[in-house]
């Protein structure tokens, strides 16, 4: 349940509000359910209308790490898979 | 690459959606036995679908679709209610995306508007304030649903109200919790769900915290995931680590935006407004007592429950026959296994609760397709 | 301020300066100054005749206006029969207290558009209506087109036939939507609003093997293809990957958690083509701006009969239905 996507905080309005960018599309957001202080440049998590959380970038970029190193993995591992395969061809004339 | 878009891209990255797949093939064959992982809410029904990710993984993981959709779970004399509100004269009627299509015992929302009753789709519930402040004469009346996620931003327009006394804006508060629902479907003797991947949103509010007792009581992994494919993938193959290991704890994958406590003001906020109702009667799933909240006494002069109790009934209202919807809430079939899915209950005509809403299983599987 | 009036659609005096002054000056022609009860048009051959009613709120929009929508869309339509746009009718019915000003901008907006086809207003028709009969101002419009490629049809797609769309998906459905009241978006966003005659002229003129073409209006690309696999008993399988969605289109996608398939457009078609001119095709689309980054975007099978396919870039495929119901947000 409950769409919400990262936006990216531009301004920071009065009465509590902020205005929010996501891909270029910008829309006004409430801060009433912030917890920390919000700041221009932020990440936040929108959901009809209001900003609820922040999204820790450097956790984001961890995870990249990680994933990364399992693509590698990944290839690596066919691409022995490959060789050992190439190895057992029977046709293969030495 | 812009930071927004790489926050998208990250958790959308066809190479990694691969590896991850291949990762949890390997990680599978470890496995004693079939897994059946729940996937509680609805917006994780909805990745899995359009993802199509149901194909990148073994025969041995199975999805069972959770309860987690606030529209399927809206019993029809609720809805029937919110038609009943909006027929009072002087009246604008309030609520969220394709609530206003859900059908009540003999008519929807869609339709009453058609008849020229005064309804309206919000984007945000912060528009009811301007809405109320615009018809001084009238009385607005927001239909709030939704779970965990979305009631701390009733909880925000409430205490704007009380602000600005407003005198015309009122709340028909449905809004539901998920682990009284969950511990309803475990404590079903049928069930045989192994693992649940935990809600984005609602985690993001509440923290991971409260999958605790849980991961305890049935012994299940909890791995809350968000919305992405990458996401639901690592989260997958996290619980298939959990149970190689024989462990069953709550974990979160979506670090980025849950923290084990919530957002505490968000809460606070919740609990000022609000306090847990005795029973709840769920569409599909029936009965769940301190499933649901309530206004609390001290704002019962915005409770539309209250003010216009002359106006509602509560006659429980059962769905078709021939529906399963409550067999499939819980886990124990699957939408194509129903005689009428797809042929007398379609998006356009739902019989049943799940396929009322994008995010029920039902509406899922009729959409993207069950058969590929 | 001008504003409309009951009396300048009830036939007299008024309503002839009305016409005299606005229309005439504007869409002038020979045909239509004859001013007869009805135009007498000259076509050898076939013809293809085609109308539509246009409302959008708000009456301008970025990159485009009701007036620009009213004459591009009924010349699409032509267009993609293989039919040269020649004539259009033109009836608006009007709301009493509408701006002079705002009726003017929107015929001026219509003069520009029909030069990029030279297509002519040759009749029509103006009413004024009491105030909330109509929401400002409707606009029918109704072309006719002499044919010039034969056996355009959706039941003409076959197997192997490559699909191709015009241009990004979707602009003009985020646009309208973005700029829609209690959502109040702001984004760089356009309306892909445009003539596509001169494109599909050039199509024409070069011999590309088109089997069918079609506007992605209303249902956008998912009504259009889903549509065709019916009609021609085909399976239609998209590269999801290969179709152009720009930033914005996907932002308000997340945002409000629908989908570009299913935005309306106003200027982008799709095409099945023979497999061997699909290359030839994307070339000639590329010389004009409206079609700048035209692309392949699937194929024709038979692996479903009557279904489209969409198939991700890490090897999972799922059905694209066809859109229903209102477009509403999904909020969770």
């Amino acid at each position: 349940m409950c769409l919400s996507i990262p936006s990216k905080i531009v301004e920071i309005d009065e009465d509590n509000m902020a205005t929010v960018d996501t891909m270029g599309v910008r829309r006004k957001v409430s801060l009433d359910l912030m917890s920390d202080e919000a700041a221009i440049g932020d990440y936040v998590l929108i959901h009809i209308g209001f900003a609820m959380g922040k999204i820790d970038h450097e956790d984001a970029l961890e995870s990249l790490k990680v994933y990364e190193q399992m693509i590698i993995a990944m290839d690596e591992e066919e691409r022995k898979a490959l060789i050992d395969q190439d190895d057992h061809c029977s046709n293969r004339s030495l | 690459m812009q930071d927004d878009k790489a926050l998208f891209d990250i958790f959308r990255h066809p190479q990694t959606i691969r590896a991850l797949s291949h990762k949890i093939h390997q990680e599978a064959l470890k496995l004693s036995q079939p897994l059946k992982i729940m996937e509680v809410c609805g917006g994780h029904t909805h990745t899995i679908m359009k993802y199509g990710l149901k194909q990148l993984l073994p025969q041995m993981i199975e999805f069972i679709h959770g309860p987690g959709c606030p529209v399927c779970i809206m019993p029809k004399e609720r809805i029937d209610q919110a038609i009943a509100l909006a027929r009072m004269s002087d009246t604008i009627l309030l609520t969220l995306g394709d609530m206003i299509r859900v059908p009540g015992s003999q008519s929807s929302l869609v339709q009453e508007r058609a008849n020229g009753y005064d309804i309206r789709p919000l984007y945000s519930p912060m528009d009811a304030l301007k809405i109320a402040r615009e018809n001084p004469t009238k009385n607005v009346i927001f239909f709030a649903i939704g779970f965990e996620t979305t009631t701390p931003m009733t909880a925000a327009v409430i205490l704007r109200a009380d602000q600005e006394n407003l005198h015309n804006l009122y709340f028909h508060i449905n809004h539901v919790l998920v682990p009284p629902a969950v511990c309803a479907i475990m404590d079903d003797s049928q069930n045989r769900i192994d693992a649940f991947i935990g809600p984005s949103h609602v985690s993001v509010i509440t923290g991971s915290q409260i999958y605790e007792p849980i991961a305890k009581r049935y012994g299940t992994p909890v791995v809350v995931s968000g919305f992405e494919p990458v996401d639901v993938m690592e989260g997958i193959l996290k619980i298939i680590g959990q149970k190689n290991e024989n462990r069953s704890e709550v974990e979160v994958q979506y670090s980025r935006a849950v923290t084990q406590g919530g957002n505490h003001k968000a809460q606070a906020m919740i609990d000022e407004t609000m306090s847990v109702r005795e029973n709840f009667r769920w569409r599909g799933l029936g009965d769940i007592a301190h499933s649901a909240l309530r206004l609390r006494d001290e704002y019962a002069h915005f409770d539309a429950e209250v003010v216009f109790s002359q106006v509602l009934s509560y006659e429980p209202i059962d769905d078709h026959k021939l529906c399963i919807c409550g067999s499939i809430l819980k886990g124990l079939a699957k939408p194509i296994e129903c005689t009428v899915f797809g042929t007398a209950c379609t998006p356009n005509s739902p019989l049943g609760s799940c396929m009322v809403s994008s995010e029920g299983s039902c509406n899922a599987y009729y959409r993207y397709g069950s058969a590929l | 301020m001008k504003r409309l009036q009951l009396s300048q659609g009830g036939g007299g005096e008024e309503m002839d300066s009305l016409i005299r002054d606005l229309f005439y000056r504007h869409f002038s022609n020979d045909i239509l100054l004859l001013s007869e009860d009805a135009a007498v048009l000259e076509i050898n051959g076939k013809i293809a005749f085609t109308t539509d009613s246009y409302t959008v709120t708000p009456l301008f929009f970025n990159g485009g206006d009701i007036g620009k929508i009213a004459v591009a869309g009924t010349l699409n339509d032509l267009a993609m029969m293989g039919a040269r746009p020649l004539y259009l009718s033109c009836a608006f019915i009007i709301e009493e207290g509408l701006s002079y000003e705002v009726l003017e901008r929107i015929v001026l907006s219509m003069k520009d558009e029909l030069s990029h086809s030279g297509a002519k207003i040759v009749c029509g028709d103006t009413k004024v209506v009491p105030k909330g009969s109509v929401d400002q101002l409707f606009i029918n419009t109704s072309g006719i087109g002499e044919i010039v490629l034969e056996g355009l049809s959706a039941h003409n797609i076959q197997e192997d036939d490559i699909i191709i769309v015009s241009r990004d998906i979707g602009t003009h459905g985020a646009t309208i939507l973005a700029s829609r009241e209690g959502i109040d978006l702001e984004s760089a966003l356009c309306s892909d609003c445009a003539t596509l005659w001169p494109a599909v002229e050039a199509l024409i003129g070069e011999n590309i093997g088109i089997r069918a073409m079609r506007d992605a209006t209303r249902g956008g690309v998912a009504a259009v293809l889903n549509e065709w696999a019916v009609a021609s008993d085909v399976c239609i399988e998209i590269e999801e990957q290969t179709v152009e969605v720009c930033d914005e289109v996907r932002g308000i996608c997340e945002l409000l958690g629908m989908e570009p398939f299913e935005f309306a457009n106003e200027g982008t078609f799709i095409l099945a083509i023979h497999p061997s001119d699909a290359k030839r095709a994307i070339e000639i689309l590329h010389r004009f701006n409206m079609c700048a980054n035209a692309s392949i975007i699937g194929k024709v099978t038979r692996h479903k009969a009557k279904r489209v396919i969409l198939k991700s870039p890490w090897g999972s495929s799922r059905y694209l239905e066809r859109p229903k119901g209102e477009l509403l947000p999904r909020i969770c």
